[in-house]
């Protein structure tokens, strides 16, 4: 470390605070130019979708575990269960599997 | 009787909060190899709440870098939340007021931003507060523990924990491409084109921040080309 810690830290926390509220105080209005409108309609679902995959297969202990709790979730997803019970389902997923495989 | 915004806002908080916590402890491993204390690594958590930014930027100060260059770390990593803003901006009922705009963009993460656009309508500034409420600590003190506990939480709980975010992205955006093939479609595309980018030699220059960003711009354009969102239910 070069510098004094608190000065890194107040240097990333302004740079991130800017980059996220500029956006959500300048732009106050409906958007109607219709392809701008759907580019923003379809940003968040490539944005999860592309971190999530294939980022989920090397999050855990092994990449079997990780295939079932991906599994896990697309199904509990699919049947409409909330944030809450998917994301609880990976979890299970992964760490059953775990105890089976490792 | 219908819950209230800010209730609903921290129980959808709960998972994203157990995922960061996860997270967040190996993240503390970082800033201590960084040589940052478990207060002052606790503190960046707090103040920026961004995964991939505070581990580039605390893998730049350990190297020794300078502020310019933190800043910049700290912008190219974070990019894609100026995107996620931008989209955000239109999800807040226009008459939103600049302190409450001020407030949410605080705490603009892929996760929290997730559950925002799960909302169906207008985001509630007050679902927003519960998320953040609720968020927020999990990340700063999983944190606060990676620096002070280093490795000595059990392996099997950390990798349980740290599929609960990628659980929650996929309960966010799968529901609505059951009823959509077009996002269907895009979503398979997106994580086969994330897949071969991330795998292939040949784009192996590009960081996770960058293939995000040219995906999700590459992308998302494509969609809105080919397929115009007309109807008042989008975004």
């Amino acid at each position: 470390m070069s510098g004094n810690p608190y000065v890194y830290i107040l240097v990333m926390a302004a740079v991130s605070y800017l980059i996220r509220t500029l956006p959500l105080t300048l732009i106050r209005r409906r958007i109607e130019n219709v392809f701008l409108r759907s580019f923003l309609y379809y940003v968040p679902y490539v944005t999860l979708a592309v971190m999530t995959f294939p980022a989920i297969l090397t999050a855990t202990g092994s990449v079997w575990s990780a295939w079932l709790g991906f599994a896990a979730a697309l199904v509990c997803a699919w049947r409409g269960l909330g944030l809450l019970p998917v994301a609880c389902a990976a979890c299970a997923a992964v760490f059953l599997s775990e105890l089976a495989l490792l | 009787m219908k819950e209230s915004p800010f209730l609903r806002g921290i129980r959808d908080g709960v998972p994203i909060s157990l995922g960061y916590f996860a997270v967040a402890v190996s993240l503390g491993i970082a800033a201590r190899s960084a040589g940052l204390t478990a207060f002052q690594a606790a503190l960046a958590s707090l103040l920026n709440n961004a995964s991939a930014g505070e581990f580039a930027a605390f893998t730049l100060i350990g190297a020794g870098a300078g502020y310019f260059e933190v800043a910049l770390m700290t912008l190219v990593a974070n990019a894609r939340y100026l995107l996620m803003s931008c989209a955000l901006s239109q999800k807040l009922d226009a008459a939103t007021p600049l302190l409450q705009r001020l407030v949410i963009g605080f705490d603009v993460t892929d996760e929290i931003f997730g559950a925002y656009i799960a909302q169906p309508g207008a985001l509630e500034p007050h679902y927003a507060y519960g998320v953040i409420l609720i968020a927020l600590p999990g990340w700063a003190l999983g944190t606060y523990l990676g620096v002070a506990m280093g490795s000595a939480l059990p392996a099997r709980l950390v990798s349980a924990l740290s599929v609960a975010l990628y659980g929650m992205f996929l309960a966010v955006i799968v529901p609505p491409a059951r009823r959509s093939r077009v996002l269907a479609g895009l979503i398979v595309l997106s994580m086969a084109l994330s897949a071969l980018l991330s795998l292939a030699p040949a784009f192996a220059f590009l960081s996770t921040g960058a293939r995000v960003i040219l995906l999700t711009v590459a992308l998302s354009a494509l969609a809105a080309w080919r397929f115009p969102v007309r109807e008042e239910n989008a975004a």
